[in-house]
């Protein structure tokens, strides 16, 4: 199991568990963490899993490629920011165990 | 066009027995008769990509499944929304002359279409609506009082005309008495002569432009006076749109109204249809009203207010097997994708309590997934919590009438008769 921490727009902190290879997506679908909605079901293609990844963790997670898919949505995303990322396209590897992620107040 | 007309209203005693190439799911009548349903079911059975070689919009594919779907829909970079390829619908966008060419980026491709979207997405965002909540519940609660009890009313003209234009008119500041204005300009945006809304395309030209000055005095008012959290003020006082070139933001403001118009009226009247269809769902709402939260979703899948997008291929590709050709037209039927069974549980059912209401394909997928998601659903949500505070029920006392259209999936005429509580 790999650890993820939430932190919701009104700064409350959740922390919960997940199966490697799963992503941060069902890390808070399944653990009913609100403030991630995923309608498309975790392929990018909509952009309402939107996070804010802890500046210290984004080494880490890494960047979107440029000008693929997740770049592409998340510049519509409200409030993107340079640490944005879709959280369907973040796979819970043992190296993130730990990660710290920002929610959106709204996803849009 | 009799011929092609007589073609179309053939009857076939069964859709199986019509063969696979002859099958043209554009055609307008079989939306109309609410009769298409049967063809996509057979279309995914049997040719999930199917080919029509003819028909009066030239020769198209069909995408009928969900993922198909979702495939062409997040393949911008091939599949191409640009004006001048023919656009978005399987009947080509046509420059005429005459015609005031209003440029929206729904039927743009990148780069042009992402900076246009960025300038214009943060005043449909969800923090920005909730500033605009109270005044939408307030007006919709005074159009649903005025209402007769226990007498026929035309539920389309009565209610989800008036409501989806009230809330355009909130939604823009716009001055109340004139707010008629915004439909008949949504109308004729979208209109070409032989829609019977305006008579010529210089009548059109005529509108569109009486509209902008309309639009530009608003605009000039606004742009000094700080505050205001309507989509006018906003995009005066943005710095990313405060300079766009003034038919550029016509355009904009125009694709705001447009796509929010017939989409969000035909919701309102396909709910109540819908649970009139399913009393036993009816009954859940009433016992259970925070259903409405997943109720709406629900009732987007269900009605899946616009019947498709269409794309034109770029370069070959391939979708579920088929080689699609450069040049070709690719049409993704939403509509069939919605009640694609290997993808949604009793697709062909209407429930208000699913687990995931939201995953349908009803506001599309990728780059060009509807901006107004959930400015549409915000409305509906309110007016059916304010319609359940008011009446037991809204009762169909008449069969509904459906509009003549491949791509808007409307309900013209919708006879109820209102229960108190
Ligand atoms: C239930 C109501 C609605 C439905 C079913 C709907 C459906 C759609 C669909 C299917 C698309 C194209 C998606 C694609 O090509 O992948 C779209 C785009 C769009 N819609 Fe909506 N829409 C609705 C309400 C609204 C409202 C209320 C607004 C007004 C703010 C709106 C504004 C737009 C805009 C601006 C686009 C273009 C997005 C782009 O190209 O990037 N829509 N909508
Ligand atoms: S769930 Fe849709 S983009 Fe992540």
């Amino acid at each position: 199991m790999i650890k993820v921490i939430f932190v919701s727009a009104d700064g409350s902190r959740r922390s919960v568990e997940i199966d490697e290879g799963l992503t941060a997506r069902e890390a808070a679908l399944f653990n009913n963490v609100p403030g991630i909605d995923g309608d498309c079901g975790g392929v990018c293609a909509c952009a309402t899993c939107h996070v804010h990844v802890d500046h210290a963790w984004i080494n880490q997670v890494g960047l979107p490629e440029e000008g693929g898919m997740e770049d592409d949505l998340i510049q519509f995303a409200e409030g993107a920011t340079e640490t944005s990322r879709l959280a369907c396209q973040i796979p819970m590897i043992p190296a993130l165990d730990g990660l710290v992620l920002h929610l959106p107040k709204l996803q849009h | 066009m009799a011929t092609v007309a007589a073609q179309e209203t053939v009857q076939y005693k069964s859709v199986d027995s019509i063969p696979l190439g002859e099958i043209n799911v554009a055609n307008p009548h079989l939306f109309q008769n609410d009769t298409v349903g049967e063809y996509f079911a057979r279309l995914r059975r049997e040719d999930p990509v199917h080919y029509c070689a003819e028909s009066r919009f030239g020769p198209y594919w069909s995408v009928t499944k969900f993922n198909d779907i979702m495939a062409v829909d997040t393949n911008h970079k091939v599949f191409s929304s640009e004006a001048k390829l023919g656009g978005i619908a399987v009947q080509d966008m046509h420059s005429v002359e005459g015609a005031l060419e209003l440029e929206m980026f729904i039927a743009m491709d990148q780069p042009k279409h992402d900076q246009q979207r960025k300038a214009v997405s943060p005043v449909v965002a969800p923090s920005n609506l909730l500033l605009l909540e109270p005044t939408i519940r307030e007006r919709a609660g005074a159009i649903l009082d005025s209402l007769p009890v226990g007498e026929e009313i035309d539920w389309v003209k009565l209610v989800s005309v008036e409501l989806t234009t009230m809330t355009l008119a909130t939604i823009f500041d716009f001055p109340w008495d004139e707010r008629a204005k915004l439909t008949r300009w949504s109308d004729v945006t979208t209109a070409s002569p032989e829609t019977g809304i305006v008579e010529s395309f210089e009548q059109r030209r005529a509108e569109l432009i009486e509209c902008a000055m309309y639009f530009k005095g608003l605009w000039d008012e606004r742009i000094n006076k700080p505050g205001g959290n309507d989509l006018i003020s906003m995009m005066a006082q943005s710095p990313a749109t405060r300079d766009m070139p003034f038919l550029e933001f016509l355009g904009n403001l125009l694709l705001l109204i447009v796509g929010g118009n017939d989409t969000t009226r035909n919701s309102i009247s396909g709910g109540v249809l819908a649970l009139n269809q399913n009393p036993g769902e009816y009954q859940k709402l009433r016992e259970n009203p925070a259903l409405v939260a997943s109720m709406v979703p629900e009732i987007i899948r269900w009605q899946t207010p616009l019947t498709h997008m269409r794309r034109t291929a770029l370069a070959d590709a391939e979708i579920g097997g088929k080689a699609i050709k450069k040049g070709d037209k690719v049409v993704m039927w939403y509509l069939s994708g919605n009640r694609d069974e290997s993808v949604i549980e009793r697709a062909d059912e209407f429930i208000i309590d699913r687990k995931n209401p939201r995953h349908h394909l009803s506001f599309g997928f990728g780059i060009h997934r509807c901006m107004g998601n959930r400015l549409a659903e915000l409305q509906l949500r309110i007016i059916w919590e304010e319609i359940l505070k008011r009446y037991r029920l809204v009762e169909v006392v008449g069969e509904p009438e459906r509009l003549l259209s491949n791509l808007v999936r409307g309900i013209t005429r919708l006879p109820v008769k209102l229960h108190a509580l």
